[in-house]
């Protein structure tokens, strides 16, 4: 089972679409308050990435269905600037644009997945998943 | 080619003849091919009568804008496009309802013999003449309203903004209700500070019951703001955090140690007072 639905993240107010779309996913799904949450707000972090950093990309939220467990998948992709060092962005504290530092690690330990991928000058393509237990 | 005036002229009131002479006709037709378009539903959950009269109006619209002189065609062209965004159409159904309008009628001059090989050249220019004004009007007229809801809307959030409101001597609440953007952000610090100054608030009570997520930025704004009321010399308590917001807050790892915070309004209202050295307390009824 893979639905899939996204957002075009152009305007600050996608960020608030995508995150509604998430939401309504989550809870289609049976997540719980505190998971849908923690959904939210990791796409809230990771639109708010594509807004600041990319200027333009994508939100795709996909329900996953594996060994019978179900799951909720977030694709950011952006054909943005890249991250030019990955580890640095993972760290607390870290942050360009003189926010709290706090978004992509905060994400990964919202998430039960998280997985990153970037070229610099081409574009970067997070997937962060989450299993309904 | 540029058509001679005379000859436009008489091909604008052949056209105009042919659809008041065959109204009924056109009609009927173009409303066989409105209901076959499946994507949009407008027109058939409409009842009969007030999709006949509704079709009959849309007729006259576009016939009329053919009988006008060209001084009048102006106005009576906003007239029409307002009108028609009255009708509750969406926009994908009127330009089709246009498009298929003129197909009708073109089609049904055609099959009179009033369109020929020879003269098709000049119809086709003058029914592009007839069609692509009214479209452009129509379009302009939509997006025209949008723009006047949207920007109505956003005066009507703006006003909901972020008020600060004393309840108490020395003691304010402002409840933030809704998404935190940069420029409600923005709002937030200005009335904050400015209502500390003016109600000479000791302490002020941020409520976030109503922010449906706290993410990095939401907090690096509500720590900024904090920081400010601090520097005008009051404090500053983070009160209506849900226990799922606690938790996200917690997981990215967000410190909000300096704050006090509550989970209620209620409970930061009596801390609030216990700072200001006052308290709540019962009366013996007497």
């Amino acid at each position: 089972m893979s639905n899939q639905s996204s957002v075009e993240i152009l305007t600050e107010w996608d960020i608030v679409a995508a995150r509604q779309l998430g939401r309504n996913v989550a809870k289609e799904l049976g997540f719980g308050t505190v998971d849908q949450a923690r959904i939210t707000t990791a796409i809230s972090e990771l639109a708010r990435n594509i807004y600041l950093y990319a200027g333009q990309g994508r939100i795709e939220i996909q329900q996953l269905m594996e060994n019978g467990i179900k799951g909720i998948l977030i694709i950011a992709a952006d054909q943005g600037p890249g991250i030019p060092d990955i580890r640095k962005v993972m760290e607390d504290g870290f942050s360009t644009s003189g926010g709290l530092g706090a978004g992509l690690p905060g994400v990964k330990r919202l998430m039960d997945e998280f997985k990153i991928e970037t070229i610099p000058g081409e574009g970067t393509d997070i997937r962060a998943t989450k299993w309904l237990r | 080619m540029e058509i001679q005036g005379g000859l436009r002229q008489k091909m604008n009131k052949q056209m105009a003849g042919y659809i008041q002479e065959n109204n009924t006709e056109i009609i009927t037709k173009w409303q066989e091919l409105m209901k076959n378009e499946k994507n949009d539903r407008s027109f058939q959950v409409m009842p009969t009568d007030l999709m006949n009269q509704t079709s009959k109006e849309f007729a006259d619209l576009m016939l009329s804008n053919l009988l006008e002189s060209h001084q009048a065609y102006e106005t009576r062209l906003n007239d029409f496009a307002e009108k028609v965004v009255r009708l509750g159409w969406s926009m994908t159904f009127v330009t089709k309802a246009i498009d298929h309008f003129s197909e009708v009628v073109f089609e049904g001059m055609e099959d009179a013999g009033l369109i020929t090989q020879e003269n098709f050249r000049g119809f086709f220019k003058e029914f592009n003449n007839w069609i692509i004004p009214i479209r452009d009007s129509t379009v302009a007229a939509y997006s025209k309203t949008w723009e006047r809801t949207v920007s109505l809307q956003k005066i009507a959030l703006q006003e909901l903004s972020a008020s600060l409101i004393p309840v108490f001597e020395k003691v304010s609440v402002m409840p933030l209700v809704g998404t935190i953007d940069t420029e409600r952000a923005r709002l937030i610090m200005e009335n904050l500070l400015e209502g500390v100054v003016k109600h000479r608030a000791e302490v002020v009570l941020l409520d976030i019951t109503g922010v449906p997520v706290v993410d990095t930025m939401v907090a690096h704004h509500i720590i900024q703001a904090a920081d400010a009321v601090r520097l005008v010399g009051a404090k500053c308590m983070l009160v209506g955090i849900r226990p799922e917001i606690a938790q996200t807050i917690v997981t990215l790892g967000i410190n909000l140690n300096e704050f006090t915070t509550t989970s209620t309004l209620q409970r930061g209202v009596e801390q609030a007072l216990a700072w200001t050295n006052r308290k709540i307390v019962e009366v013996d009824e007497q």
